[in-house]
């Protein structure tokens, strides 16, 4: 009798065995290549080399530029038009252009493209994000993406798994991004190194798919090879309105699965949660949280630029106004979500406030533009990465956190919660 | 690439792509010109003095942070012939295989190992000597599977060649 994990299952039933074990190296079926803006190029280069350039299916590709994107440069642009034209030569049917395009990872799954029990690897770290759909979805670089492409599979050394057994309700203000760092402060930016994450329990129903995206979305920053969530209503819900009409398949873990660590989460005791430079695990609540000034706040991102996450700073923003000297910027994760923000009024309630809202791109979240960081500068940022210089100058600052604490900075100028607004 | 032998650069905990090969950087596509930034945000002075054939050695988690193979291959490019480390982040790890850099794990080398030292590295056995104090540490070897991506040098010989 097997004792799989989610994950184990998804790559024993890819790799065409009844059982893998953890350590095991195999060869899996892919279901989706994805690349970036950043990959791409180097993938496609890559592809020259071998003996054929053809993709293994047009359809099981998808190339979204989203960087840098629309262009901030020359050499960006450049990029951007070896990816396009690679796209129109291999007639690449899942290749977004600006106008459709939005950060990856927000608009692969919102366009019906992830799909439970599917096996995906993308030439980004954040590709763990389609976990929160029950997919086993990993990021590798640019050769295994190029590999990919040209053969339909990639190698893997079967991972163990950690499981986090989830309960309890969370209170109003606290959201996904509150969960991931209060995990990744309790194991660590290496406590998941080589293994799954797998998120189970009661306590998920309480947790919104926009919720799950973000939580998945973060594994890589505990190490973790991917993270998943079991499919439950919510997910199928969604899958009805995102991916009509697409068949997939719900994988199980065994009950007898084995996992190299379990802990529980109980949602209820959660609060409001903040990464402080220049680390992912150097976490802090509110309770030794002293005055922080602040610069910039961003709200987007991969991990929170979804719609849940802008109805809540507009929630907060509402009827209040940015503080004076701050930044806030606002950044819809796609095409999609920016029209419904729209529709909503909730871009019309963020102009009011003070801030200013940017058509979708990754842009400050790695550096790029649209709100790099000067010398010293301090940002509240709704993204994943902290690290030095992640955001602009070496010397700069970023604390990660929910999009109600990103919110709520604004209006005070300093880091801080919902609860300080009265809220 | 049988054996490796140079001075060692070395640095702590969770270096990160970012501090590796800041994003700044990820529109250039020359190589050379892309690795004349390798390691700046952490230690500007790297660059001007790696050598043919140096070594570094890290604490944990090396690598951790994007997928970006930018990250493996400046260090490729810089000259580096060798990165041992406690541990490594699992993209960095496929990364480095892939495109044919040369890594180990070893906590005691880790350990030991001072910045300045002299160190060789035997691939097959996976033996490291601190030459300078004239200590071994025993890393890692790599499973079959992957030493056979290593000496067709890359992922994508070894699929030419399959
Ligand atoms: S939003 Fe940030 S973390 Fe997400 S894909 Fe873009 S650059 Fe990467």
């Amino acid at each position: 009798m097997s004792k799989m994990t989610m994950s184990q299952k998804i790559l024993a039933s890819h790799a065409g065995l009844s059982e893998v074990c953890a350590g095991q190296l195999i060869e899996a079926d892919l279901d989706l290549v994805l690349g970036n803006d950043i990959t791409s190029p180097v993938a496609i280069r890559e592809m020259t080399k071998f003996k054929s350039d053809a993709v293994f299916d047009k359809d099981k590709i998808a190339l979204v530029p989203d960087h840098f994107v629309p262009n901030k440069d020359i050499k960006s642009a450049e990029n951007c038009k070896c990816v396009r034209e690679f796209a129109k030569k291999n007639n690449i049917t899942n290749y977004f252009e600006v106008g459709q395009m939005g950060i990856e990872h927000a608009l692969l799954p919102e366009s019906g493209l992830t799909l439970p029990g599917n096996v995906i690897i993308g030439a980004d770290s954040h590709t763990c994000t389609y976990g929160a759909l029950g997919a086993f979805s990993t990021g590798i670089g640019s050769t295994d993406m190029a590999a990919g492409m040209a053969t339909g599979k990639a190698w893997f050394k079967v991972p163990s798994a950690i499981k986090f057994n989830i309960v309890g309700k969370p209170s109003k203000w606290v959201s996904g991004k509150d969960v991931i760092l209060h995990i990744i402060g309790m194991i660590g930016v290496d406590g998941a190194l080589y293994k799954s994450m797998e998120f189970v329990g009661e306590g998920i129903k309480n947790l919104s798919m926009d919720d799950r995206f973000t939580i998945a979305n973060m594994a890589i920053e505990a190490g973790g090879k991917n993270g998943i969530f079991p499919v439950d209503e919510i997910a199928i819900e969604y899958l009805k309105e995102h991916a009509p009409g697409k068949e997939y398949k719900i994988f199980e873990a065994d009950e007898d699965a084995e996992y190299d660590e379990e802990y529980t989460i109980d949602l209820s005791t959660l609060k409001s949660t903040v990464a402080f430079p220049h680390l992912p695990e150097n976490t802090h609540t509110f309770d030794d949280i002293t005055d922080t000034k602040i610069d910039q706040v961003v709200i987007g991102s991969c991990t929170n630029g979804r719609l849940n996450d802008l109805r809540c700073a507009a929630e907060i923003l509402s009827g209040r106004h940015v503080a004076e000297g701050m930044r806030c910027i606002v950044i819809p994760g796609t095409q999609k979500i920016y029209l419904q923000a729209m529709q909503e009024g909730l871009l019309k309630t963020f102009i009011e406030a003070g801030a200013i809202v940017s058509t979708p791109t990754c842009g400050p979240c790695l550096g790029g533009y649209m709100g790099i960081l000067a010398s010293g500068e301090k940002c509240v940022s709704t993204t994943n990465r902290n690290f030095v210089g992640r955001m602009g100058a070496i010397d700069s600052e970023i604390y990660l956190a929910s999009p109600a604490v990103a919110a709520a900075s604004a209006v005070t100028g300093k880091i801080s919660e919902p609860a300080e607004l009265g809220l | 690439m049988k054996a490796a032998k140079g001075t060692v650069f070395k640095y702590g905990d969770n270096v990160d792509t970012d501090v590796i090969i800041p994003a700044r950087y990820l529109a250039i596509s020359d190589a050379k010109e892309l690795a004349s930034h390798c390691m700046e945000d952490i230690d500007k002075d790297f660059v001007s003095n790696v050598k043919e054939g140096d070594i570094i050695v890290a604490d944990k988690n090396f690598g951790c942070g994007s997928s970006r193979e930018h990250a493996p291959l400046v260090i490729k490019t810089a000259g580096v012939s060798c990165v041992i480390a406690k541990s490594f982040a699992r993209i960095f790890y496929r990364n480095a295989i892939n495109i044919g850099l040369p890594i180990i794990e070893c906590v005691e080398a880790a350990e030991n190992i001072k910045a300045g030292d002299t160190v060789s590295i035997d691939f097959d056995s996976g033996v490291i000597t601190d030459e300078t104090t004239g200590k071994t540490f025993q890393g890692q070897a790599f499973p079959e599977f992957m030493q056979k991506i290593i000496d067709s040098e890359g992922l994508i010989n070894y699929i030419n060649n399959k």
